[in-house]
């Protein structure tokens, strides 16, 4: 089943096409990554999908709701209710974690689904402590956001994520802002969770990890999806040459 | 001046600490809603809105809060009487011969001056709360309402705690401005005593007054700051 399906996504910053004719679809418990260089619209992508920006044109439904569709050459939205409803089936894990520093990491977790969900408090705190445990952060649930390393914040950020119970999980470089021996605790959550077949879009710099454990791999440049494919395809069998420079690139760093 | 006379001069000071600190509190009461009202308009780009909100923190900012409110307290009586009908009709619910007009018209001059700083220190402070914080809760599923009173609102309150208590603690000096119109606080009955006197000690006396009264508006700031010094 499809659970999210974009089609022919367009957006521009005023005269600056940022993604064109943007086209794929995510299976249930399927993992993409998408890669490609610094601006070639991978976090607009995804920004797009969470709606934190607006698409000029195109489509995408996630769960079967249509959250923008093009009506006369003009990108239609739906109600606020459905737009809310859409927003609560994608979680998304932010580059900077944002946190929120005047709640403990408890609080962080439980603030959405006591007062966008109406849990009952007992409810949210045993679905929190359940995924500090998951988390490998049992003994962090007082502290404060600024008491814990990066690896840890994004680790709570991820828990605050999953505690809505999203159906899609969305990662905007979940690691780029960590120092390189912290990614590592991030990526064996994330791998834990394919494990769990959880449905993810991670946008990631990690090309082992994303040829480890992505079922397939987007690459994109300038706003443009340039070859998408199984890892093996994507990696081992590159087609187009601006890939092969792109991932020539990386092999020489 | 014998220690007993300055032992009665303070009695009669004491008694004008009420009126003082009256203006004090319902000028704090009544600023801080409406700066953060005024804040809040600041942020709005349309140009009806924005150029009267700037033109109001231009005018309170820039000229001396005694001005404002001697205009206040006289322009009233002089508009309601012998001007257009129109604000003949718009001031007639306000009565100046009363005994509170006096208190209302310098009310009305501390709070629309205070609102306008208070505002500015507000939009700081909300500017201030990285981007982040919205996305956040946006992705969260929480309403604006939630977002602003759960999550904006404690991060700007604490940002705003030092720029504020500088405000407050003006304020407390602030206070001896109503004697400009005679009315009867602490610094006016300094002034009288004074003469009376011929003597300074009466000014030193409330200055130890407004002292007094800001030394414990600091220690309470600072517990406020102390407390809020569990996160970053």
């Amino acid at each position: 089943m499809a659970m999210l399906t974009v089609s022919h996504l367009s957006k521009a910053f005023g005269e600056n096409p940022v993604l064109e004719d943007i086209s794929f679809t995510v299976d249930q418990g399927e993992v993409i990554a998408v890669i490609g260089p610094s601006g070639s619209g991978k976090s607009t992508l995804l920004r797009c999908i969470n709606q934190l920006e607006t698409a000029d044109g195109g489509e995408i439904t996630v769960c079967e709701l249509p959250l923008v569709r093009t009506e006369n050459g003009k990108a239609v939205y739906p109600d606020k209710q459905t737009l809310r409803e859409i927003r609560l089936k994608i979680g998304l894990v932010f580059q900077n974690f944002h946190l929120f520093p005047h709640m403990s990491v408890m609080q962080n977790i439980i603030e959405a689904p006591l007062r966008v969900l109406k849990q009952s408090r007992e409810e949210a705190v045993a679905t929190a402590t359940e995924l500090l445990r998951k988390m490998d952060l049992s003994e962090k649930a007082d502290a404060y956001p600024c008491e814990l390393s990066g690896g840890q914040q994004q680790r709570v950020s991820i828990a605050r994520a999953l505690a809505l119970k999203p159906e899609i999980l969305f990662f905007d470089e979940p690691t780029s802002a960590l120092d390189p021996e912290l990614t590592g605790e991030i990526l064996k959550v994330i791998r834990e969770l394919a494990k769990e077949k959880m449905t993810m879009v991670i946008v990631t710099h990690e090309m082992a990890f994303a040829r480890e454990v992505a079922d397939r791999v987007i690459f994109m440049d300038g706003g443009v999806i340039v070859e998408q494919g199984t890892p093996e395809q994507v990696f081992g069998n590159t087609q187009s040459e601006r890939t092969r420079q792109f991932l020539r690139r990386y092999h020489s760093e | 001046m014998s220690l007993q006379d300055v032992l009665n001069v303070t009695k009669i000071l004491l008694q004008y600490l009420l009126p003082t600190l009256k203006i004090f509190g319902l000028t704090l009461l009544f600023s801080i809603p409406l700066g953060m009202v005024v804040a809040v308009l600041r942020r709005i780009r349309f140009w009806l809105v924005a150029k009267p909100v700037g033109f109001y923190i231009l005018i309170m900012r820039g000229t001396p809060l005694m001005l404002q409110i001697i205009t206040v307290y006289y322009a009233i009586p002089m508009l309601s009487q012998n001007s257009f009908p129109f604000l003949e009709h718009l001031l007639s619910f306000v009565d100046t011969r009363s005994n509170s007009y006096q208190f209302n018209a310098l009310l009305v001059a501390f709070v629309l001056n205070y609102a306008a700083y208070f505002a500015e220190i507000f939009r700081g402070g909300i500017e201030s709360i990285p981007q982040g914080q919205y996305e956040a809760a946006f992705s969260l599923g929480m309403t604006k309402m939630q977002t602003f009173f759960r999550i904006i609102l404690p991060q700007v309150v604490k940002r705003i705690l030092p720029a504020s208590a500088n405000e407050v603690i003006t304020l407390v000096k602030d206070t001896s401005l109503a004697s400009v119109i005679a009315y009867a606080e602490i610094f006016r009955k300094a002034r009288e005593q004074m003469v009376t006197y011929s003597s300074l000690a009466p000014l030193f006396i409330a200055g130890v007054f407004y002292f007094v009264l800001n030394a414990v508006l600091t220690v309470l700031f600072s517990a406020a700051e102390k407390k809020l010094d569990y996160y970053q």
